[in-house]
């Protein structure tokens, strides 16, 4: 009973990175196990918690919903790669900042989906934000403080001139 | 001066890595490992009668199967029951892997090794385990009807049953206080299950070491020390060959208190059997099925009082399902017995709790750990009193109020510690004063009758509670400050984001006068320290943060003493400032710590520039004395335990405003207020994170959460999917204030905080929905289609 594998290739975080996986294995178990980017966080593999969330080329996905195979010759982005020139980003420093966490094993799939909604909303209104972070769950921090995050992070990307 | 940092809301130093991807939490360990999967029951109630493997050994990268037959010594015995009580008369617990019967749906079977996840979950799809299918006990009324036996040698289901009796003023009996009073009321509570839940889910990763025969285990735990001694038992290894840690832990919220878990012995003994690594981590089905929940309660109520409302005598009945073990003996019905009484006096009281058997998850304690259903008890009490006399349900709660003056203030009853329950602070009129004002109490029917005439139904409400917080026994603190200046704090319990690696490095730094960013943190690691009781209970920061205090202090003066000499100077003539000892008014006069760590140790290698410097503060030795004097030790370190007499008492109350809509019953909360009083604060912006994370769990308790079982005991609601956690969308803004009675029990004056913000939310959003409806409400969760039920049977 040996499975078929099949060579995949992902820039994940702008390198391109190579696996050999079957074609069941999860985009999330790939870039964690395969790949050793462990950032990406698994709350429950059955795309309810976010996560999981990563950018594929650009756009939230939860990686958990994804096999790696369809993500072969597709850019990636997780949380491992938000940072620019070793300077956490603006949304990364807010939740520092508002104390936007706690265990942190939500914070990954926080911050890619912020990034991505920040980058198209720059200044998005109360309700905008609470939106953009309504599909990810958090059991430790009750959100008020993920919240005052989303508004804390638009003021330093719009202090540092956009995205 | 950068070491005054108690109290200040000072920026968590995990956060650097976490927002990074650079966290270590369990599944992110171990990428050379075998993986573990579980064949586990899909039946509530049965009997295996066969186990065939065979269609599985074809599997590609299976390792190894396992079941209960190829458990050796004391790994083939039942789990250990953790907390026995005298009450518990009938306590049981599962085995490891099941023998002969399964007792609830998701009880593990057999455990399979494989290469990989996938590989290890193929071949436990193709072992057949053949059931004879045994009648299941699902509901706990079902159960004390005893018609179905959950254990054959339990009988009536009952596993304990405890009755605890605090006479009235004048020695009358609760029966003969509510009897005498000149009003009774009498009715039916019922609190759904819910459960921890933490995001990430349970995992252990065991590394053998053959050439050492030591084995070192990482647990996402909530008790490194205590899972380490279970192992060494289990596995019949020295202590000292056993080490546990805990690494960055995805929540907790009492689920991983419980211990040892199956996997937690299984997964080492399958590492050293099989000579590699292994490791295994818990899927959310799995969390849901096997992991511990909580909360599910019916309670009766009889209650007598006085036109004012004083409650004169108390007495309640509690059925407790604790599902089909009791590992964790029978902490949570005691809790909520106990801590039922909140900050009133009640006259007489009579409380009486059966916990018994089903066929489902075992209950353990969940944050809060059984004072959510005590204080909806209690709390639905008060608001029945007051609308039955037509008062305001907070002048009422006033009436009953244990006044500032009466600490310490004796419940009369014995706490979850054994100790009696006895409150150290507190001020609860001021406390409510101050939520009255927050919420604007006085002015709501006006604001009421305004949306009632838009249409609009609102209503208010409030809740008490008194959580006992930092049980005993003890937890211990290490601190050393190493040539280089650095100071390295341990402790032994474990964290799962209450930032303890922050609070503990304020309280060392303000302790010693280092600047923080010298101080390191470790908990959870039984390398780094051995003795700790785990994080629960809101008991770290009082406990370890106390016993990182005083051995602070130890080491603090030390270095005084050790620099006294070397600036020729008396010790108490001494401060510590930004990491130098110097004279009191003379800076010029003044060493290093670091230095001071060179000094102590006698033996002065020249490693490094600071050893080389020390030389010109080394007096001349003395010949008739030993290098390190009698009672002295080298080096600057120093370890220290606390460990109070009794819990101290935090306090806080809530109130909320809710909405409902005539039309769709949908509820949603308007409002929602806290006053707190936690102590002394050590860090402001992490108390309140940590009530806000507790308010949203507790109105997810409030709202959505509930373990659906069926008659056949199959839990239908077994993902996020159908079990419904609250999203940002769900969770109101929480407005906080807080009031600060410092505990005379410790050094440092602090109450925990961890639990607080979970514990009265349910009463008080009954209480809420009770007031814009009119509807008595008696039941939680409540849901919209639970409320238009309520409605048509108006
Ligand atoms: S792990 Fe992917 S959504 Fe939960
Ligand atoms: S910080 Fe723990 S789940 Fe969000």
């Amino acid at each position: 009973m040996n499975e078929t594998r099949h060579h995949v290739t992902l820039t994940v975080n702008g390198v391109v990175r190579e696996a050999t996986v079957p074609g069941r294995r999860l985009l999330s178990d790939c870039l964690r196990h395969d790949l050793g980017l462990t950032g990406t966080h698994v709350g429950c593999e059955h795309g309810v918690c976010g996560a999981c969330t990563v950018l594929l080329d650009g756009e939230p996905v939860r990686s958990c919903l994804t096999l790696a195979v369809t993500a072969d010759g597709h850019e990636i982005t997780t949380v491992e790669g938000l940072a620019r020139d070793g300077e956490p980003s603006p949304v990364q420093r807010a939740f520092a900042e508002c104390h936007a966490l706690q265990c942190g094993f939500c914070t990954p799939g926080f911050l890619c989906t912020l990034t991505a909604f920040l980058r198209d909303n720059p200044a998005p209104t109360e309700e905008e934000a609470l939106e953009a972070v309504a599909g990810n769950l958090c059991r430790c921090t009750g959100y008020q403080n993920i919240l005052k995050a989303v508004h804390r992070a638009a003021e330093l990307q719009a202090e540092e001139g956009g995205a | 001066m950068t070491t005054k940092l108690f109290g200040e809301p000072v920026r968590r130093r995990e956060d650097a890595r976490l927002i990074t991807g650079q966290g270590r939490y369990l599944d992110d360990l171990g990428a050379g490992a075998l993986a573990a999967a579980f064949v586990r029951s899909p039946h509530a109630h049965a009997r295996i009668v066969d186990i065939d493997v065979s269609a599985a050994l074809d599997v590609e990268g299976l390792v190894a199967i396992y079941t209960w037959e190829d458990l050796p010594g004391a790994l083939a015995e039942p789990l250990p029951l953790l907390i026995p009580h005298p009450a518990l008369t009938h306590g049981r617990t599962a085995y490891p892997l099941a023998r002969e019967i399964v007792r609830h749906v998701g009880e593990p079977v057999v455990m399979v090794v494989a290469r990989d996840r996938y590989l290890a979950e193929d071949a436990c799809a193709l072992i057949r385990v053949d059931y004879e299918i045994l009648k299941p006990v699902v509901g706990v009324e079902e159960a004390v009807r005893g018609v179905h036996l959950v254990h054959e040698d339990v009988p009536g289901n009952v596993g304990a049953h405890l009755v605890q009796e605090v006479p009235g003023p004048a020695g009358q009996t609760a029966w003969e206080a509510i009897d005498a009073a000149p009003h009774r009321l009498e009715f039916r509570l019922d609190v759904e299950r819910s459960a921890s839940m933490p995001l990430e889910g349970k995992g252990v990763y065991a590394r053998w070491d053959a050439d050492d025969e030591s084995l070192r285990v990482y647990s996402s735990t909530q008790t490194s020390t205590s899972v380490r001694m279970a192992i060494a038992a289990k596995l019949g290894l020295p202590l000292p060959k056993v080490e546990v840690i805990a690494p960055d832990v995805g929540g907790g919220f009492g689920v991983k208190i419980m211990h040892p878990w199956p996997e937690e012995v299984l997964v080492p003994w399958a590492a050293r059997q099989l000579n590699h690594e292994v490791k295994w981590t818990e899927d959310r089905r799995e969390h849901f099925v096997s992991s511990s929940h909580e909360r599910g309660q019916v309670q009766h109520v009889r209650v007598g009082f006085d036109d004012d409302g004083r409650v004169l005598g108390l007495e309640v009945e509690i059925l407790h399902d604790h599902g089909a073990y009791t590992p964790y003996g029978i902490i949570v019905p005691i809790i909520t017995s106990t801590q039922l009484l909140g900050p009133y006096k009640v006259g007489a009281y009579r409380v009486e709790f059966s916990s018994v058997y089903t066929n489902t998850v075992q209950v353990t304690p969940y944050r809060g750990a059984g004072r959510p259903q005590g204080v909806f008890c209690m709390e639905r009490t008060m608001d029945k009193i007051a609308a039955y006399l037509g008062k305001d349900r907070t002048e009422v709660r006033a009436a009953n109020f244990i006044q500032p003056d009466e600490f310490p203030y004796d419940q009369g009853l014995t706490f979850q510690d054994g100790r009696p329950l006895i409150y150290d602070s507190g001020d609860y009129p001021e406390a409510l004063r101050m939520l009255k004002e927050l919420i604007g109490w006085d002015s709501f029917p006006e604001e009421k009758a305004r949306a009632a005439a838009e249409g609009r139904r609102i209503g208010i409400g409030v809740g008490c509670y008194v959580e006992g917080t930092g049980v005993g026994p003890y937890e211990g603190g290490h601190v050393q400050i190493t040539s280089d200046g650095r100071v390295h704090v341990s402790t032994g319990l474990t964290s799962q984001g209450q930032g303890h690696e922050t609070v503990f490095a304020q309280i060392a730094a303000t302790e010693l006068g280092v600047p923080i960013e010298k101080v390191s943190v470790v908990t959870g690691d039984t390398r780094r320290f051995g003795y700790a009781v785990g994080t629960f209970a809101s008991r770290a920061a009082v406990m370890s943060g106390n016993a990182i205090a005083l051995a602070c202090r130890k080491v603090r003066e030390k270095a005084l003493r050790i620099a006294a000499e070397a600036l020729e100077a008396d010790p108490r003539d001494l401060e510590i400032t930004d990491g130098m000892v110097h004279v009191s008014g003379v800076p010029s006069a003044s060493i290093p710590l670091a230095t001071v760590a060179v000094l102590s140790n006698p033996l002065r290698y020249a490693f490094d520039e600071e050893a080389r410097r020390a030389t010109q503060f080394a007096g001349p030795a003395s010949d008739d004395r030993p290098p390190v004097a009698e009672g002295e030790e080298p080096g600057l370190e120093g370890r220290d335990y606390y460990s109070p007499i009794r819990s101290t008492f935090a306090a806080g109350m809530h109130a909320a405003i809710v909405e409902t809509d005539p039309d769709t019953a949908e509820i949603k909360i308007l409002r929602y207020a806290v006053v707190h009083d936690c102590g002394r604060l050590i860090n402001p912006m992490i108390v309140e994170g940590q009530i806000h994370g507790g308010v949203a769990q507790g109105v997810g308790g409030a709202l959505y959460e509930k373990m659906v079982y069926d008659e056949h005991g199959q839990l239908l609601n077994a993902s996020f999917m159908d079990f419904l956690m609250p999203y940002a969308t769900e969770v109101p803004r929480v407005e906080t204030a807080h009031l600060e009675t410092p505990s005379p029990l410790n050094p440092l004056g602090i109450k925990g905080a961890g639990e607080a913000g979970v514990i009265p939310v349910s009463a008080v959003v009954a209480s809420a929905i009770e007031d814009a409806e009119g509807i008595p409400i008696d039941r939680m969760p409540i849901s919209p289609s639970d409320l238009h039920a309520l409605r048509q049977a108006r």
